[in-house]
C-alpha cells in the first residue's frame, strides 16, 4: 500500500474550497498515490513516459477537465481544474505536463478555434485518451519569440501544404495528433500564423525523441519534422488567427503551471518535514535544530502565499477577469518558489536526498525544465514589467 | 437487484487525534473525514453486483449531522443511484440506537441485499450490521470477503485463522463485508459533477433508546525511550536476561 499524501494546508485553504473542488483533488491525489507513486522513480531513471498510466487518467477524467460535458469533459471549474494540476505535478512534472499539453494545449485550441466538426471529431476521444496530442508551436531558432517562426502553411487546391521543424515538443513521439502552428503568409507576416490540425501518420511528418535529457525524464519531448506535409483544407483551426491564439493556448497551460509547480513544491515540503522528524543525528532529530527549522519554515511560507495566489487567480479565472499578465505572474513566481523549496528540500535530506528513493532532486531537477518552458521566468518578468510601465523591453 | 449499503462517516484515521474538553469526545478541530474502510468496499461490491445484473438500484444510507451528505455524495461519485441522509445531531456510541434507526428506514424498501462494513473503523463495534438483520428478522453473513448471489440465494466466504468457511443462505439478507472483495474506486470526476444531480433524501432518524455512553476517552500513554545497555558481544548476555525478565519474550 503507497503511503498517502495529506497536502499541506496551514492557513486552512481547504475552507475556501466547495465539497466538488475538493473531492476532485482528493480523488486525483489518492490516484497519484496509488497509481503514480509507486513507478515514477523507475521511470525516472529509465527515462520513459509511464504509457500504462494514460487510459486510468482517462477513466478519471483528467483530460481537459475543465471543457464541457457535451464533447465528454467533466465540465470542471477552473479551480478544480486547477487542483488537478497540483496534485498531479505533486507526483511528477511530467506527467502534469502530459496532462497540460493534452488538455491546455491541445484540447483547448479545438475547442475554442475548431469548427462544431472539429470539437466533435477530436475532443471525445482525445477525453478519452484514444488519441494524444502535442503543441507544436516552438522552433529550434524560435523559443521566447514564437512570432518569428518559420513554419509555413500553403494553400494549394488538394490543401495546406506544410513545411518547417518544431522543437521541444511534450508528448511529440506518440501523439496521434498534432496542433501546429504555422504562417500561411510571408514569415515576416506574423498576423498569417494560423493553427492547424496534423494527424500525425500524415506523410511528410517526422517525430523523434530528444535523447540526454536531465529533466523531465518520465515524459516525452520531441522533435518535429513537416516536410511537403499535406493536410486536407479542413485541417486548418477556423477561428485562429495570429500570435494571439497560440498565446491564448498558452495562459492556459502556464495557469496549470501555476497550480502544478505548487504540487511539486508541497511535495518536496511534505519529504522533508516527514525526514526532519525521522532522520536523528547528535542524539536528536535534525528537525529538532533552528537551522532545519528556519529552513521548512521558508518553504512552508512561500508555499502558503503561492496558494493563495492561484486560488484567487482561478477565482478570477472562473469570474471571466484573469489577464495573462496575472497568469504570468503566478507562473512565475510558483515556480520559482518550487525551484527553491525543491532544492532546500534536497539538501535537507543530505546525502540521501540525490536518490531517486527519494523526490526532491527529481523534482528540482524537473522544475528547472518548468521555470524554462511555457516563457521562461525572465520572460514572465518582462511581461509584467511592460503591463505595469506600458513599456516593452522585448 | 436492489442493495443498500450502509455507510459511516469517519475520522481519517492516520492523522492525529485530540481529546475534547469534554474529555469523552474528540476535538473536531483540523479533523478530516471519510467513509470508513470496509464501508467503502461494501459500497465497492454493490456497485460490481449491479453493473453485472443489470437493472437495478444501489442505494447508501448514513446516519448523522448534515457532514455526511459529503460522505454520501462521494458514494454518489462513485456511482450509487440515490442517498439516504438519517438525520442525528451525532452518532450515538450505542449501536442497538443505530440500528433501530436503519431498520426503521430499510424496513419497506424491499431490498434483496443489505451491505455493511465489516466495522466501523472509529468506534469498531461489528454490531451494528448485525443488530439491523436481528431487528429485520433478516439471516446475516459477518466479514464476508467473497459474495456471490444466484437466484434468491448467497454463497458468502469468510475468511478465519488458517481457513474459509463457505456460507449458504437465502435473500434478503444482511452481509457485512471485509477487505479483499473489491478495491473501492475512486469517484470519476464526470462521477462527482454527476454527483450533484442525483437525489439525496434527508429524514429525521427515529433513533432507538441508547443505553450505553461514552463515560471517558484517553490516549495511549507515551512510549518510553529505548535503553541503550552495551555494545558489540559483550552485551548479548545482559540484553537476553532483559529479553527475558524484563521484556519477558523469550
Amino acid at each position: 500500500m503507497a503511503s498517502t499524501f495529506r497536502g499541506v494546508d496551514f492557513y486552512n485553504l481547504d475552507g475556501l474550497l466547495s465539497e466538488e473542488e475538493r473531492a476532485v483533488r482528493d480523488t486525483v491525489r489518492a490516484w497519484v498515490d496509488e497509481h503514480l507513486m509507486p513507478v515514477i522513480g523507475d521511470a525516472y531513471i529509465k527515462g520513459e513516459f509511464p504509457k500504462q498510466l494514460i487510459p486510468g487518467m482517462a477513466e478519471l477524467g483528467l483530460y481537459g477537465a475543465n471543457l464541457p460535458e457535451e464533447y465528454g469533459c467533466a465540465g470542471l471549474n477552473n479551480v478544480a481544474y486547477g487542483l488537478i494540476m497540483q496534485e498531479l505535478e505533486r507526483g511528477d512534472s511530467g506527467i502534469r505536463s502530459f496532462a497540460s499539453v493534452q488538455g491546455g494545449l491541445v484540447m483547448y485550441p479545438i475547442y475554442a478555434f475548431g469548427s462544431e466538426e472539429q470539437k466533435r471529431r477530436w475532443l471525445p476521444s482525445l477525453a478519452a485518451g484514444k488519441d494524444i496530442g502535442c503543441f507544436g508551436l516552438t522552433e529550434p531558432d524560435y523559443g521566447s519569440n514564437p512570432a518569428g517562426m518559420i513554419t509555413t502553411a500553403k494553400e494549394t487546391k488538394d490543401g495546406w501544404l506544410l513545411n518547417g521543424a518544431k522543437m521541444w515538443i511534450t508528448n511529440g513521439s506518440q501523439a496521434t495528433v498534432s496542433i501546429i502552428w504555422a504562417k500561411t503568409g510571408s514569415v515576416d507576416d506574423v498576423k498569417s500564423i494560423r493553427g492547424f490540425i496534423v494527424p500525425t501518420d500524415t506523410k511528410g511528418y517526422t517525430a523523434k525523441d530528444q535523447k540526454g535529457k536531465l529533466s523531465l525524464r518520465a515524459s516525452d519531448t520531441s522533435e518535429i519534422v513537416l516536410q511537403d506535409c499535406l493536410v486536407p483544407k479542413d485541417a486548418l483551426l477556423p477561428k485562429s488567427g495570429g500570435i494571439k491564439s497560440p498565446l491564448m493556448c498558452l495562459t492556459q497551460a502556464r495557469y496549470g503551471i501555476a497550480w502544478g509547480a505548487l504540487g511539486a513544491a508541497m511535495a518536496c515540503y511534505d519529504e522533508a518535514l516527514d525526514y526532519s522528524k525521522n532522520r536523528v543525528m547528535f542524539g536528536k532529530p535534525i528537525g529538532q535544530t533552528q537551522l532545519q527549522q528556519v529552513r521548512l519554515a521558508e518553504m512552508l511560507t512561500e508555499i502558503t502565499k503561492a496558494q493563495f495566489l492561484v486560488l484567487q487567480l482561478g477565482r478570477l479565472k472562473d469570474a471571466g477577469t484573469m489577464t495573462p499578465e496575472q497568469v504570468s505572474l503566478a507562473k512565475r513566481n510558483n515556480v520559482n518558489i518550487a525551484c527553491e523549496c525543491a532544492r532546500e528540500a534536497r539538501r535537507l535530506l543530505g546525502a540521501n536526498g540525490i536518490l531517486a528513493e527519494y523526490h526532491s532532486m527529481r523534482h528540482m531537477a524537473n522544475l528547472e525544465s518548468v521555470y524554462t518552458y511555457e516563457g521562461t521566468h525572465d520572460m514572465h518578468g518582462l511581461i509584467l514589467g511592460q503591463a505595469v510601465t506600458g513599456l516593452s523591453a522585448f | 437487484m436492489k442493495i443498500a449499503a450502509c455507510i459511516k462517516r469517519v475520522p481519517d484515521m492516520e492523522l492525529r487525534f485530540a481529546i475534547a474538553g469534554d474529555g469523552k469526545s474528540l476535538n473536531p478541530a483540523g479533523m478530516k473525514y471519510d467513509i470508513a474502510d470496509f464501508d467503502g468496499y461494501a459500497v465497492e461490491v454493490a456497485l460490481r453486483f449491479v453493473e453485472q445484473n443489470s437493472p437495478g438500484e444501489v442505494v447508501v444510507i448514513s446516519l448523522g449531522p448534515d457532514g455526511v451528505q459529503e460522505t454520501l455524495r462521494k458514494a454518489l461519485g462513485m456511482g450509487v443511484d440515490r442517498a439516504v441522509q438519517l438525520k442525528a445531531d451525532e452518532v450515538p456510541f450505542d449501536g442497538m440506537a443505530i440500528a433501530t434507526a436503519l431498520a426503521g428506514e430499510l424496513r419497506d424498501g424491499g431490498y434483496d441485499l443489505i451491505l455493511f462494513g465489516r466495522m466501523a473503523t472509529d468506534s469498531a463495534n461489528q454490531a451494528v450490521g448485525p443488530m439491523t438483520a436481528q431487528l429485520l428478522g433478516l439471516p446475516c453473513v459477518t466479514a464476508v470477503s467473497k459474495l456471490e448471489v444466484a437466484g434468491g440465494r448467497g454463497k458468502a466466504q469468510r475468511q478465519l485463522e488458517g481457513a474459509t468457511e463457505s456460507i449458504e443462505f437465502p435473500l434478503p439478507a444482511v452481509v457485512t463485508i471485509d477487505e479483499g472483495v473489491a478495491r473501492p474506486r475512486l469517484p470519476s470526476l464526470k462521477g462527482i459533477m454527476a454527483a450533484k444531480k442525483k437525489p439525496l433524501e434527508v429524514k429525521p432518524a427515529q433513533l432507538g433508546e441508547a443505553r450505553l455512553s461514552v463515560v471517558t476517552m484517553e490516549l495511549p500513554p507515551d512510549r518510553p525511550p529505548g535503553r541503550i545497555i552495551g555494545e558489540g558481544a559483550d552485551a548479548v548476555p545482559e540484553l537476553i536476561r532483559l529479553l527475558q525478565t524484563e521484556a519477558k519474550v523469550l
